[in-house]
């Protein structure tokens, strides 16, 4: 086994660089050591000056998602043992733009995902003395798997239709607007009906699927987005068959 | 929504981002991509075969000499490369088309969700049982 193991970084300054470069890094090889224990070890002991973003480093904040080897992947649950001896390859992700080295502008994604209206939308609230909305199990479950989204962007760095059409609301915003759709405890499914029907939403999807394959929380955006243009179209439907009804 | 127009609804550009353009050919940049757009492309050979079939019926309708003329045209090594090619796509497409339908469907039964293959399965039962039929009754004579 070797004692280092090469990380191929990509470096960006906006202040002197035109475009990111990589720059090469020797770190110890630790079998246990993910790629953010790598990026950490850099920024302590080789180069102050490495930015990028991260927290929690056990799956839940959301913040190290990079490319690595090009790839999407959460930073901090990628072991280098499954790269080596390879070089690793870290890049920010994809379909993004880049303020510096591996830190991205998720600006765009935080606005698509506030015109969801990602919060639970009731008529008219019930007075806390009336105690707590109540749910059941299969009630919770009708929504649970989507409710694990912790907004981490792979899946716009693993979609293609994002990064041709920056117009596109994206995997995770679609997905966390079904979340509130199925909860049983929200009533406004009419409210998001509007934003997530249109050309730039549901139906710019094309079904790559691999917003899917690198969510690191098995979310399923891709199922989300499919069952919701099943719902908007026999919404659509009723609309003709029932143009009375409905409303 | 009132500020639409005071906020575009993409990311302005800024002077010091990086911003990469994707490339023309990101659809041969990773294997899942390339089998998306092969995906995708088998509508336009299931579109032939369909289009085949239909002028097979006319020519039938037509009688026997018109029928004679349109089985020699199958004959054409051009047709018969190109029928080929068709029949991958249209297994292909079929394939993906089953897996798919599986996703984009939740089924619950008694509040619990029914697994993909539950969906998919049958699916692929059916296709496989009436591919035999149908060769059963045009090779048993």
């Amino acid at each position: 086994m070797a004692d280092t193991i090469k990380l191929e970084v990509s470096r960006y300054s906006p202040e002197t660089d035109a475009a990111p470069h990589f720059q090469s890094f020797e770190v110890p090889y630790r079998k246990d050591w993910v790629v953010l224990d790598a990026l950490n070890y850099i920024k302590d002991k080789q180069d102050g000056s490495l930015t990028y973003r991260w927290s929690c480093r056990m799956g839940i904040c959301g913040s190290c998602g990079m490319l690595v080897n090009g790839e999407p992947k959460l930073t901090c649950a990628t072991f280098l043992a499954d790269y080596a001896p390879a070089p690793v390859r870290v890049e920010p992700l994809r379909n993004f733009p880049v303020i510096r080295d591996l830190v991205i502008a998720m600006n765009d994604f935080m606005r698509k995902l506030q015109k969801m209206k990602p919060w639970l939308i009731r008529k008219e609230e019930k007075p806390v003395s009336e105690g707590e909305y109540l749910q059941s199990p299969a009630q919770l479950e009708a929504f649970k798997q989507y409710s694990m989204c912790i907004n981490c962007m792979l899946c716009y760095a693993a979609c293609p239709v994002y990064g041709l059409d920056p117009l596109f609301s994206g995997p995770a915003a679609i997905a966390l607007a079904q979340r509130y759709n199925l909860d049983s405890r929200d009533q406004g499914a009419k409210d998001r009906f509007p934003v997530l029907s249109q050309h730039d939403s549901i139906w710019g999807c094309t079904f790559v699927g691999e917003c899917t394959r690198v969510c690191p929380k098995h979310v399923d955006p891709a199922g989300a987005i499919q069952q919701y243009k099943l719902t908007a179209a026999l919404d659509w439907v009723k609309s003709v068959v029932m143009p009375w009804g409905g409303k | 929504m009132k500020s639409a127009a005071a906020t575009p609804p993409y990311t302005l550009n800024h002077p010091r981002w990086y911003r990469k353009r994707v490339s023309t050919y990101w659809w041969l940049l990773r294997w899942e991509y390339l089998r998306f757009v092969l995906r995708e492309i088998s509508s336009v050979f299931i579109a032939i075969f369909v289009v085949e079939m239909l002028f097979q019926i006319y020519a039938l309708s037509r009688g026997p000499e018109a029928y004679v003329a349109f089985l020699n045209f199958l004959k054409n090594p051009f047709v018969i490369a190109l029928n080929i090619i068709s029949f991958f796509f249209v297994v292909f497409h079929s394939i993906t088309w089953f897996n798919l339908s599986a996703r984009a469907m939740t089924i619950r039964v008694g509040g619990k969700k029914v697994p993909g293959f539950m969906i998919s399965g049958p699916n692929f039962v059916a296709w496989f049982v009436i591919s035999v039929a149908i060769a059963w009754l045009l090779l048993r004579a």
